[in-house]
């Protein structure tokens, strides 16, 4: 074992965690400490664009932009995080672009932008151009840019180093821990994969900024190592998770692949075809069409589908219609996903329609924070040093949809406030002392894992969970589908704790960690699937075809899911009888489910047309 | 409701049947042997199966100590660049149907860089020699209030460099790379001209200095490897040679 002290550790590294490291380590000595080499990290992955109102091309304002953001997430978004969101999107982009990224650039020289989903003029006019880009590979651009400003800035890495554990001061699955009461988050411990050994960070402030949880799914545009890693251990920890049951589906995953195609394919004017030809989106959204919100538009061809429109010899997904534009400008503007069909499909976007039907692809959900990044520990309440930004995070910027490039700017605007955040907080704060044996639930749990004899295969329970939640979980859900999702979810968690992997070895065991990174999948899904049980209406991501309306009345109000030991309350904070009050045992725990409100501040909640 | 393009059913990709496919993989494990060693595995593949998806169903129902980096699975995060028939490529991007699956497809680390284990590679001096040519954006005076201009002329100069994904395929295909591990490589050229010729940037004549030393672009043979590797399409002798020109008619 070895330990190490520093004043801010950072998990992950893709755009929040380099972000943040930009901020931290000017003030504090800063580790950043990531599963894989920084420019690994998803965020390289994001194609289309980062919204920010800079009206280089057409009148914008960020009022504008807030308006859209709270409206895209059906009203379940923190309507003051959305105005931070918003104003300081156009900083943000200022700042990447002097750091040294790439953008596009209009004929002036400025920074060019384009059309994206949901974003609109003067409250839903008509669509407009604010999500600055760069071809259509603008997290790559990102993604290389954070990493270059690290290296310029001498940032410390560890990389490769698994973080499998947070300790804090106080036991949260436990104790009751009275309002206003210090807790503190005082360290991690990490596996270097490298070596198999184990490390302790012990840290005056943490930041998690380690991503997404999309391989819950099996049709899924997410990475392979996007396991939810930051919020399952969280969810361990005692703390709670927000609005778990709001999963983005993108509408255009290349079919049987969720390989995604950018949204950018329709801002630069390419058209959704059901199987008879026809535009479809007129019928569902016919003031911006294409270029609805995600939600919308995903549900639209999941029901062009089941209506029996759907292309292909199994009529189970529609076409992307690029043919009607000119070969150079896809080549300049949709240079990556068009080779994407060629490679994967052999598709020529240039003259044929391109197969798509939606992928999962962005947890709206995740560990609550305030504005500033610091973690809530219940509805009010914080953990001291402890920060979360990106999509591990739930600010909540992106309520119950989120907009396409307002991704690329959360990590930005959220990465830059955390990282500033956790700094100023190093510099006052001192260390907490750690417990005798920080390791010892770790390496408990790799020893278990690793020594257990014969058992069944890692692949198989998590192929049987990946399939299950797209059966169950997906575009339409109901009572009944999330129920039968539960149970198996239940069934795997029983035959995940009789588990083996093959490889015993110390050295670069991926095996293992494949096998640890189950569980969290497990957790993760388990919770996604309790929080959409409760919520009995449809928002946003969340659809449920047993309650197909929005239910304001009952349902403004954010979930708030805990795992408790069997013995605890039943009700949490912002226990709501008959609505906010689902209670599920497990072997050994329960999830016990609360709220927190929604701060509105000028929008009031309209039904959302397009 | 989940599309599904298996075996079953014809794809659009043209209708592929499943086939079996024997990988010959190139195993090493310190643990266990000092020697590396060929082992052949033979999986059941589909029309439009990856290289990575035949890794992984080896990995995931016969052999979970098979070895490998990877993420994204569609060529963007520049994790698995291995060395497939001779050639490297992503395994991620390389279709089995491609890469004439009736004969033993070969699978090898990539070269030049110390084998951890089975396909995992040191990439630590690979990222030391990126950082050794300053890969950042270096400017003087205030930073403008607004963005700097660039014209989109200005910016069509470094596009096909500003592709790269740091996967290694270009430096580990390098035939003076293999035998001078000293040498830049052409993915850290590939960086630096990504800013050499960047009309923002102002460190142009220092990044030309770094790579005017013994083991800098002098050393390339234009053998045309690198090219041929990028997962990515860039034109990486082309850039190389673009170094070299600046260095010849740039003072510094």
């Amino acid at each position: 074992m070895q330990t190490h002290q520093y004043d801010v550790v950072i998990v992950g590294a893709g755009g929040a965690g380099m972000r943040a490291a930009l901020e931290s380590s000017k003030e504090a000595r800063t580790a950043v400490i990531s599963k894989l080499y920084p420019t690994r990290s998803h965020t390289g992955a994001a194609q289309g664009g980062m919204a920010a109102a800079l009206a280089n091309v057409e009148d914008d304002n960020w009022e504008w932009h807030t308006f859209d953001t709270v409206k895209g997430g059906d009203y379940l978004v923190d309507q003051d995080a959305a105005e931070i969101l918003a104003k300081e999107a156009i900083e943000s982009v200022l700042d990447l672009e002097r750091m040294g990224l790439p953008f596009n650039r209009t004929p002036e020289g400025k920074i060019d932008q384009r059309r994206f989903g949901g974003h609109t003029r003067d409250h839903g006019q008509s669509a407009v151009r604010r999500a600055c880009y760069a071809a259509d590979r603008t997290g790559h651009m990102i993604l290389q840019t954070l990493y270059q400003n690290c290296v310029k800035q001498d940032v410390e890495f560890f990389n490769e180093f698994y973080v499998l554990d947070l300790i804090t001061d106080h036991d949260l699955t436990t104790e009751e821990i009275a309002d206003g009461e210090e807790v503190n988050a005082t360290g991690v411990v990490a596996y270097d994969l490298a070596t198999g050994e184990i490390h302790v960070f012990q840290a005056k402030a943490i930041i998690f900024a380690t991503g997404g949880a999309g391989k819950i799914f099996k049709t899924t545009s997410n990475a392979h190592t996007l396991t939810g890693d930051g919020m399952a251990l969280a969810y361990r920890r005692g703390l709670p998770l927000e609005d778990m049951e709001f999963f983005q589906f993108h509408p255009t995953g290349l079919a049987g692949l969720g390989i995604l195609l950018s949204e950018a394919a329709r801002g630069e004017g390419g058209i959704l075809r059901n199987s008879e030809g026809e535009r479809f989106m007129e019928r569902y959204a016919p003031t911006i069409k294409d270029l609805a919100p995600r939600d919308i538009v995903a549900r639209s061809m999941a029901n062009e589908v089941r209506e029996g429109r759907g292309a292909g010899p199994n009529k189970d997904y529609v076409l992307l219609d690029l043919t009607h534009l000119e070969p150079a400008h896809i080549d300049a503007k949709l240079p990556d996903i068009t080779e994407f069909a060629r490679t994967y499909l052999g598709i020529e976007p240039y003259t044929e329609p391109v197969p798509v039907y939606p992928t999962a692809h962005y947890a709206m959900g995740g560990v609550p924070t305030n504005i500033k990044g610091e973690v809530l520990r219940d509805g009010v309440n914080v953990v001291k040093g402890l920060y979360a930004a990106g999509e591990v995070a739930c600010v909540s910027v992106h309520g119950s949809n989120r907009l396409g490039t307002n991704s690329l700017l959360d990590i930005n605007v959220f990465g830059k406030r955390s990282g500033r955040a956790a700094a100023e907080y190093a510099k006052t704060a001192s260390f907490h002392e750690l417990p005798e044996d920080p390791t010892v639930r770790v390496v408990e749990q790799l020893d278990e894992m690793r020594n257990r004899p014969d058992g069944e295969r890692i692949a198989d329970i998590r192929k049987a969970l990946q399939d299950t939640m797209d059966l169950n979980a997906q575009v339409f859900r109901t009572g009944d589908s999330l129920n039968a999702a539960l149970a198996d979810i239940r069934e795997l968690q029983k035959r995940y704790r009789n588990a083996s992997v093959q490889d015993k070895g110390k050295l670069f065991n991926t095996d293992l960690l494949e096998a640890i990174e189950l569980g969290f999948l497990l957790d993760i899904a388990e919770v996604t699937v309790v929080a959409a049980i409760n919520r009995k209406e449809s928002r946003g991501g969340h659809y449920r075809e047993d309650f197909p309306n929005r239910d304001d009345a009952n349902y403004m109000l954010h979930t708030m899911a805990y795992r408790r030991p069997t013995a605890a309350s039943d009700q949490a904070e912002g226990h709501v009888e008959g609505y906010f009050d689902h209670v599920e045992e497990f072997d050994g725990y329960k999830v016990v489910l609360g709220s927190k409100p929604v701060v509105q501040t000028r929008y009031e909640p309209m039904e959302r047309k397009y | 409701m989940t599309a599904t393009l298996e075996a079953a059913a014809p794809s659009p990709a043209g209708e592929i049947p499943s086939f079996t496919v024997t990988l010959r993989i190139r195993r090493f494990n310190p643990e266990v042997s000092e020697e590396a060693t060929w082992e052949d595995f033979t999986v059941e593949a589909h029309g439009t199966d990856r290289i990575l998806d035949a890794l992984h169903k080896i990995k995931w129902d016969e052999d979970g100590s098979l070895t490998f980096r990877r993420s994204c699975a569609h060529g963007v995060c520049g994790s698995d660049a291995m060395r497939i028939n001779g050639r490297n490529r992503l395994a991620c991007k390389t279709l089995l149907k491609d890469v004439n699956p009736d004969k033993p497809i070969t699978v090898e680390p990539i070269k030049g860089l110390p084998v951890v284990k089975d396909l995992v590679v040191d990439m630590e001096p690979f990222f030391a020699s990126y950082r050794e040519i300053m890969p950042f954006l270096i400017t003087s005076g205030n930073e403008p209030s607004k963005e700097r201009y660039q014209s989109p002329e200005d910016r069509a100069k470094f596009d096909d460099t500003t592709k790269c994904i740091l996967c290694a395929a270009c430096t580990s295909s390098c035939p003076v790379f293999w035998t001078d591990g000293q040498y830049f490589g052409p993915a850290a050229i590939v960086n630096a001209h990504r800013f050499i010729f960047d009309s923002r940037d102002e460190g142009g004549s220092q990044r030309l200095e770094i790579l005017n030393d013994k083991e800098g672009v002098w050393r390339c043979r234009t053998t045309f490897n690198c090219t041929e590797a990028c997962p990515r399409g860039i034109e990486v002798t082309k850039a190389i040679q673009e170094v070299k020109r600046a260095m010849i008619t740039r003072a510094f």
